[in-house]
């Protein structure tokens, strides 16, 4: 099984004519991924590699019955294109787009909390249930199907850690970057949850990075509901205090947020946390391992 | 994008929030008419450096007369001032700003900024003026009033009620400080701000509430909507390497260490320097050269990192999902003979096309050390260090 995304799932590309949407439309759709529809106003009518195209994503979800919504457009209209797909009915919004003005999701984020949908990122790689779909950006071909969910806030060292994974052999459920943004949709506690209520994941990778607290509300979560193998990680331990590294929100401010808080919170509540990078595939390999010697003990 | 004091209490005072009378200056002798125009007979002497911590410093002096004015404003300037925020190296002060003495009866603290737990804007306040703020929460906690402003709505009269009077002022203070926790909130919203923190924020024996210190951060994403402040930008107080890599869009933050690293992604940047330290090295940057990795991206982040002389090795550590390996195996061959890179280089290109540009790599006939994998790739520059 997976969360969020499978094979039926039939998903709108916000944007799908510019650039980044057109080349990653044409990816997913070679991953599997069932693209009914695009969006982009003033182009309705028209079609995108045999894709139709609608003014407005509720003429998409009408006409397509689309569910979910992949967003590719520019930053300074990526929160109205946001709030356009949750009021149009879509239930999952991944949004791709990197550098929205962190007050717009303020905005944001309270409009849609109390909606029934889940929104992925923005600044994020997207979501993949290998073999079945994928809405983002991430390469297919380093994937493996199988039984460990990834949630991580970075892109290329999720792709880091599902190639240590599928290196090993060990599969995953699905692998969902979650952004590097101050104010995201879902936060890591948000798929842990999921990942801990489907029965086809059996273990959890979770990559965290300096800044905010996130992390340390996750462990609390693990700590008290979950029981599958979680390894952690968390980048940016040798990063100085008060600057942005590169993602809006990796900043280690007011002596809150650094690494070392946030191992020992994850440390604390049994998460397999690794000091190397380099070592996430083999911990959860062993972790799965130490979980079948016990099965057949007991 | 960080602003400094003066520039911070210019947009304030656009807003209505109250500051004390000042004026900029660049010279002791700017500096003096600076306060002969602003009149009075105290007047405060301001180093202005991006970083707090200025007073204890020395950076902030009192001065009871013109010539006094005249003599710590030449004392200042060009002074390395060094605080807990610049690190042990200091900044050079290259400008103040002159203002009125102010006659202070309480010292409080208002800050506000993004709480990224709730997603909601947080306006926080305390009777502990005038000290670090981080201090107080780490020890005091319950010294720290905080209202959550709800996005949907903003901030209300309630809520600047409730921490004036929670900060313990009464009449004419207590309606001063309402009209001021308003004035600022809209200025951090209007501005996009990302922090705005008045500390201290001053009562007077006359009732007035005023900012008699400011800072003010700016989300670097919203800059594109604020041109006004993006031409506060003050490059002295940059590091002149990281300017340089900006206009080349690489994302460059210099560092202490002797191993340059150049890799795409923030998470991956941040864990190349972590398993740099973790094998014995030090990272001597965090570069992220993005999604579109390519022969001139690669050679302007080599320029970057060579322009520090401390670099003993590079490490290069490329996961290629779009970007294709081969593509820049090739960008960094060529930019190794175009620029005469002479420290060692350890190269893991993982992803897309990863064999071909292994094969380029060893082809090329340049001393490359090609990592297979990220443990490989640490082990491989820990090598090249003992050398």
């Amino acid at each position: 099984m997976s969360i969020l995304l499978d094979k039926k799932t039939k998903v709108v590309v916000q944007g799908i004519t510019g650039s980044e949407g057109s080349f990653h439309t044409k990816q997913m759709i070679e991953y599997g991924t069932q693209v009914v529809a695009g969006v982009t106003p003033g182009k309705g009518g028209t079609k995108f590699d045999g894709i139709p195209v609608y003014n407005t994503v509720s003429d998409a979800v009408r006409a397509q019955k689309a569910t979910a919504s992949a967003i590719f457009v520019p930053p300074p209209f990526a929160a109205d294109a946001i709030l356009e797909a949750a009021n149009a009915g879509i239930k999952l919004i991944v949004c791709i787009t990197e550098g929205i003005p962190a007050k717009d999701m303020v905005k944001v984020y309270d409009a849609i909390k109390k909606m029934d949908v889940k929104l992925v990122g923005p600044n994020c790689p997207g979501v993949i249930s290998p073999g079945k779909a994928k809405i983002g950006i991430m390469p297919g071909f380093i994937h493996r199907k199988g039984k460990v969910g990834v949630v991580s806030r970075s892109g290329t060292l999720t792709y880091e850690a599902v190639k240590q994974l599928s290196d090993l052999k060990i599969g995953q459920s699905t692998c969902v970057g979650i952004g590097g943004d101050p104010v995201i949709g879902s936060n890591f506690t948000d798929i842990i949850k999921m990942f801990n209520d489907d029965p086809g994941t059996e273990g959890i990778v979770m990559i965290g990075e300096i800044g905010g607290t996130a992390e340390e509300e996750a462990a609390a979560f693990i700590k008290k509901n979950v029981t599958k193998p979680v390894v952690g990680f968390i980048a940016g331990r040798t990063a100085p205090p008060g600057r942005r590294m590169g993602h809006a929100g990796a900043i280690i401010s007011g002596g809150k947020g650094t690494a070392a808080e946030k191992m020992s919170a994850m440390k604390r509540a049994g998460i397999n946390v690794v000091e190397s990078p380099a070592d996430i595939g083999v911990t959860m390999q062993k972790a799965l391992n130490d979980v079948k010697a016990k099965l057949k003990v007991d | 994008m960080k602003i400094h004091e003066y520039q911070a209490k210019e947009i304030l005072k656009k807003f209505n929030v109250a500051v004390p009378n000042g004026i900029f200056v660049k010279t002791a002798k700017q500096a003096v008419k600076a306060a002969e125009k602003i009149g009075g007979k105290v007047w405060v002497v301001k180093a202005q450096i991006h970083a707090g911590g200025r007073g204890k410093g020395g950076g902030v002096k009192i001065a009871k007369s013109l010539k006094e004015v005249e003599k710590l404003a030449d004392e200042i300037l060009g002074m390395t001032l060094v605080t807990h925020q610049t690190g042990p190296e200091g900044k050079k002060v290259k400008r103040l700003l002159i203002e009125q003495g102010i006659n202070i009866d309480k010292e409080l603290y208002v800050g506000i900024t993004l709480d990224r737990a709730q997603s909601k804007n947080v306006v926080m306040a305390s009777t502990e003026g005038g000290v670090e703020i981080e201090k107080v929460a780490a020890e005091t906690p319950e010294k720290i009033l905080k209202e959550a402003v709800d996005p949907a709505v903003g901030m209300q009269a309630y809520q600047a009620r409730k921490i004036a009077f929670g900060l313990g002022l009464e009449g004419t203070q207590f309606k001063n400080a309402v009209k001021f926790l308003a004035a600022l909130y809209n200025a951090y919203e209007k501005t996009d701000a990302s922090i705005a923190e008045i500390n201290p924020l001053v009562v007077t024996k006359e009732g007035d509430v005023m900012a008699l210190d400011a800072k003010m951060n700016f989300d670097d994403n919203a800059l594109y909507r604020h041109p006004d402040i993006v031409k506060y930008r003050d490059f002295d107080e940059e590091e002149p390497l990281e300017i340089e890599a900006s206009k080349f869009n690489l994302n460059y933050i210099k560092l202490d260490g002797n191993v340059g690293c150049m890799v795409n992604g923030a998470g991956l940047a941040m864990a190349t320097m972590d398993i740099i330290k973790l094998a014995g090295g030090e990272p001597a940057n965090f570069l992220d050269v993005g999604g579109g990795a390519n022969k001139e991206t690669v050679a302007n982040g080599f320029k970057i990192i060579l322009a520090d002389k401390n670099v003993q090795a590079i490490l290069i550590n490329i996961f290629g999902g779009i970007v294709r390996c081969d593509r820049v195996a090739q960008g960094v061959i060529d930019a190794v003979k175009e620029i005469k890179v002479t420290v060692p280089i350890v190269v893991r290109l993982e992803g897309t096309n990863a064999e071909e540009a292994a094969v380029l790599l060893n082809k090329s006939g340049l001393s490359f050390e090609v990592a297979s994998s990220l443990q490989d790739a640490a082990e491989k520059v820990t090598a090249v260090l003992k050398k």
